[in-house]
């Protein structure tokens, strides 16, 4: 065994680039494509979080002219909508926690020289480059960007004449979601090969940290979903332009019949979920991962239950396959099966819930030291538990009739994929950024970059709750043409200074991040005294990660305040300790 | 910092909490028969996952500042979990969540799964970009065809509809563009949709339901209070999904029938 993943990582490794487009433009080295895929995600959350921005100003001041936009007509807040979501989702929750930190750091957390397949690597990366030129693309073409949302529902995605936006712009938008899923299937690849035969000697799979697990299971899930939406995008690239009728049956745009028939506008719905669900995944269980293995660094204890939260993230996994119909229950689905899928829905809390009990029982007795990277962790599990308990109302159909498209919506999905997602990105910035650039980041900054983001969070996220429940619907850009609305505007007030607020807290964060790499404190090796094998070596790594030799892994990645041992830390690769009891 | 924590996650927890306690936004008052079922099961979903919601981070606020270090490494316990206790917290979770949901689904059931009553008053509702329509059969009792070659949304109405005249069904439909229903009678929708999907919303009676070109969607509800009640569209049709609105009249069954037959008698 040992001989032939020895041989395979021998078959892998490549030489030091020397030029600097081999080195930092083209390059092989995962460490320098999950820097790419970091700095990409870091630009389309500035542009995603501008337009949330602009969606706030509009929604309160609607007469305002935009920044960049000028006079605003009906159609451009569903534009700032669509684009938002779609850049959010793909382009930051996808490709940082994935594409960023687990191409850098899965490889070196399981002690390999790079990833399976290098090139396959750095095309995946400027694969998904080209998706997101593609996408911003469509701002700029006759029409403008689409207004379908992000879900982009047939037959208003599908049809042009339904509405602005959805002519070119609304192509180059399922191109530019195309594209990425090519680039995703190709990571997802990667990453599933990776983590099965590159893992050094003694790194069994019960011996991987959970950032590692979380990276596998999330590339898995990726493979089974980025294709069905692949493919879901080439059909209604053909109902667009070619006369297909996928998902159009025969209807009337403003009186005229628009030569589509037969279609079904729910087998969208269907193929979308199928990949929207497992999405909502592939964003959060990166950052579960993360989440767990640095309470457990900074609390100086090991993980508690380490299987039982492998099995919660394979349990999330599979039963994250079965459950996209809870999007469906007002769709004209059979309400037969929504007793299914609430079922299954209500069951993915059962994983989830021991997630955040083992979170809980890791501090628990233990020693928290309170570094930026752990206050994130904190903050995280606070949001998780925010934004899941939310989940069980949503799952039920009968209560989705009510709260079904209205702001108690966005405002679960947010807290919980979004934020919550994003404390495990900045979470993980802070945490591994001292290994990637060999400095540390500036910790008074980082403090108050997290009591921004966590209290402005909560301000802007928990009234859309309040404002659901009301019977807020989503996506109104206007609050004027309902007579119970206008009672809401000042809690809509509330929520933008809010996010005024939030949005300058951020600003402290991409300040800390430069000024950091060039003019931060020297880092050591293994700063957070943590166990696993990125701390072993150099930092930043070298190009084969280990410097020529490749690791040997004895012990668990959580064993902290082992009794008898030298130090309150044990390395993976230091002589084994006895079995733990 | 410990204690910092605490307190702001505590804080924001209660807050969170006061405000959902207070009502000081809550669901609309209820007026239709299904209300009363859906806001209690609302309710009882709403105290457990509290009572779950404030206790993790309660927890979560006391742990973080209980746990704090400080300065001594023996007090770290050394322990990498305990299977009884995951069994437990396993089985209670599962518990809980499954048996909300199960105690739920009668309600769905009855409001999804039985048709609407024979006696039931059957309306049409047309979703197009963005107006909703009403149609009612007449005394026939029979809605007329439509076709959409002879749709004119601009004319509104019939012409709207695509209303095929020479349909005898058609004569004596009744389009409306205000939904007029008779309190305490089961309400027959049939939602369809001509453009894009639209959603059927009316708060107050707790109701919600896409409508779907290329399907007749049948639900029913019965209002339990004289009023008019607003009707929003609750997903993206397009750029003016926003003032796609209507109003519904829950009226007395003498008043129906007597706006009823006054629009029947302008058909003939």
């Amino acid at each position: 065994m040992s001989t032939h993943e020895s041989a395979v990582q021998a078959a892998h490794a490549h030489g030091a680039p020397q030029g600097f487009i081999r080195k930092w433009v083209f390059s092989l080295d995962h460490k320098v494509i999950g820097l790419q895929y970091y700095f990409l995600a870091l630009v389309a959350v500035f542009v995603g979080m501008f337009l949330s921005l602009l969606m706030r100003i509009h929604l309160i001041w609607p007469t305002v002219a935009l920044p960049l936009l000028g006079d605003i007509k009906p159609e451009t807040y569903l534009t700032l909508v669509t684009m938002h979501g779609t850049i959010m989702v793909f382009f930051v929750l996808t490709t940082a926690p994935q594409g960023g930190f687990g191409n850098y750091f899965l490889p070196i957390q399981i002690g390999a020289p790079d990833m399976a397949f290098p090139v396959l690597n750095m095309l995946s990366f400027w694969t998904t480059l080209v998706g997101f030129i593609v996408m911003i693309a469509a701002f700029f073409v006759a029409g403008g960007a689409p207004l379908h949302g992000w879900t982009g529902y047939a037959p208003l995605s599908a049809v042009q004449s339904t509405g602005p936006g959805e002519g070119l712009g609304a192509d180059l938008w399922i191109i530019s979601i195309a594209i990425f899923c090519i680039g995703a299937l190709m990571g997802a690849l990667n990453f599933i090969t990776t983590t099965l035969d590159m893992r050094a000697k003694g790194m069994t799979m019960m011996r991987m940290p959970l950032t590692v697990w979380a990276w596998f299971v999330t590339a898995i899930l990726g493979l089974l979903a980025f294709g069905v939406l692949l493919s879901a995008g080439i059909l209604l690239l053909m109902d667009r332009n070619l006369g297909t009728s996928f998902y159009v049956p025969l209807i009337t745009v403003n009186g005229q019949l628009t030569g589509h028939k037969g279609g079904s506008p729910l087998l969208w719905q269907h193929l979308f979920w199928f990949f929207g669900h497992p999405e909502v995944y592939i964003a959060i269980l990166p950052a579960m991962g993360l989440a767990s293995q640095l309470l457990s660094v900074f609390s100086r204890k090991p993980i508690f239950g380490y299987k039982a939260m492998v099995y919660a993230i394979l349990g999330i996994g599979f039963l994250g396959f079965m459950v996209w119909g809870h999007h469906m229950f007002m769709s004209g689905m059979s309400p037969y099966t929504a007793f299914a899928f609430s079922i299954m829905t209500m069951g993915i809390g059962v994983p989830s819930a021991i997630k955040t009990f083992n979170w809980l029982g890791t501090i628990w007795g233990g020693r928290i030291r309170f570094d930026s990277p752990m206050l994130f962790a904190i903050g995280f599990v606070s949001l998780f538990v925010s934004g899941g308990i939310s989940g069980p109302f949503l799952a039920q159909p009968v209560l989705d009739i009510q709260l079904h498209d209205t702001y108690f919506v966005p405002g679960h999905f947010h807290l919980i994929m979004g934020v919550a997602s994003i404390f495990g990105i900045f979470a993980a910035t802070y945490y591994w950024f001292p290994k990637m650039f060999g400095r540390m980041m500036n910790e008074s900054l980082a403090r108050w970059h997290f009591w921004f983001s966590f209290i402005g969070t909560y301000a802007i996220f928990m009234p859309m709750h309040y404002l659901g429940m009301a019977g807020m619907p989503r996506r109104y850009s206007q609050m004027t043409e309902v007579g119970y609305l206008l009672d809401l505007i000042p809690l809509q007030k509330f929520i933008t200074y809010a996010a005024f607020i939030t949005i300058a807290g951020q600003l402290i964060f991409l300040v800390n991040l430069f000024w950091s790499m060039f003019k931060g404190k020297k880092a050591v090796d293994n700063p957070w005294e943590a166990t696993t094998l990125e701390w072993t070596t150099a930092t930043p790594p070298p190009h084969d990660n280990f410097g020529g030799h490749t690791p040997v892994v004895h012990n668990g990645p959580y064993e902290y305040g082992v009794p008898g041992a030298p130090r309150d830390y044990v390395m993976q690769t230091d002589p084994e300790i006895e079995p733990a009891h | 910092m410990g204690l910092v924590l605490l307190a702001v996650i505590w804080l924001i927890t209660f807050i969170s909490t006061y405000f959902f306690i207070a009502k000081t936004w809550w669901l609309p008052v209820g007026a239709s028969a299904a209300a009363a079922g859906i806001d209690h099961h609302f309710t009882t979903t709403f105290i457990l996952m509290g009572i779950v919601f404030v206790a993790a981070q309660v927890a979560l606020g006391y742990l973080v500042w209980s746990f704090r270090d400080r300065g001594n490494p023996a007090k770290v316990s050394y322990s990498h979990g305990n299977t009884t206790l995951e069994i437990v917290w396993t089985v209670l979770t599962t518990i809980l969540f499954v048996g909300l949901n199960l105690t739920s689904s009668s309600i769905w059931a009855s409001e999804r799964f039985r048709p609407a009553a024979a006696d039931s008053v059957q309306v049409e509702v047309t979703g197009m970009q963005f107006a909703w329509y009403f149609r009612y059969p007449g005394p026939d009792g029979k809605f007329g065809a439509t076709n959409p070659e002879l749709e004119d949304a601009s004319a509104g109405g019939e012409a709207a509809l695509g209303l095929d005249t020479k349909d005898p069904a058609s004569k004596d439909d009744v389009v409306s563009g205000v939904m007029v229903v008779p309190v305490n009678r089961e309400i027959e929708v049939i939602l369809r949709a001509h453009d894009v999907i639209h959603s059927f919303f009316i708060p107050q009676m707790r109701f919600k339901q896409d409508a779907v070109p290329g399907l007749a969607i049948h639900m029913h509800f019965t209002p339990i209070q004289t009023g008019e009640y607003e009707i929003l569209c609750a997903e993206l049709c397009g750029l003016g999904h926003y003032k796609m609105h209507g109003i519904v009249r829950v009226v007395t069954p003498e008043e129906f029938d007597k706006w009823l037959a006054a629009r029947e008698a302008e058909k003939l």
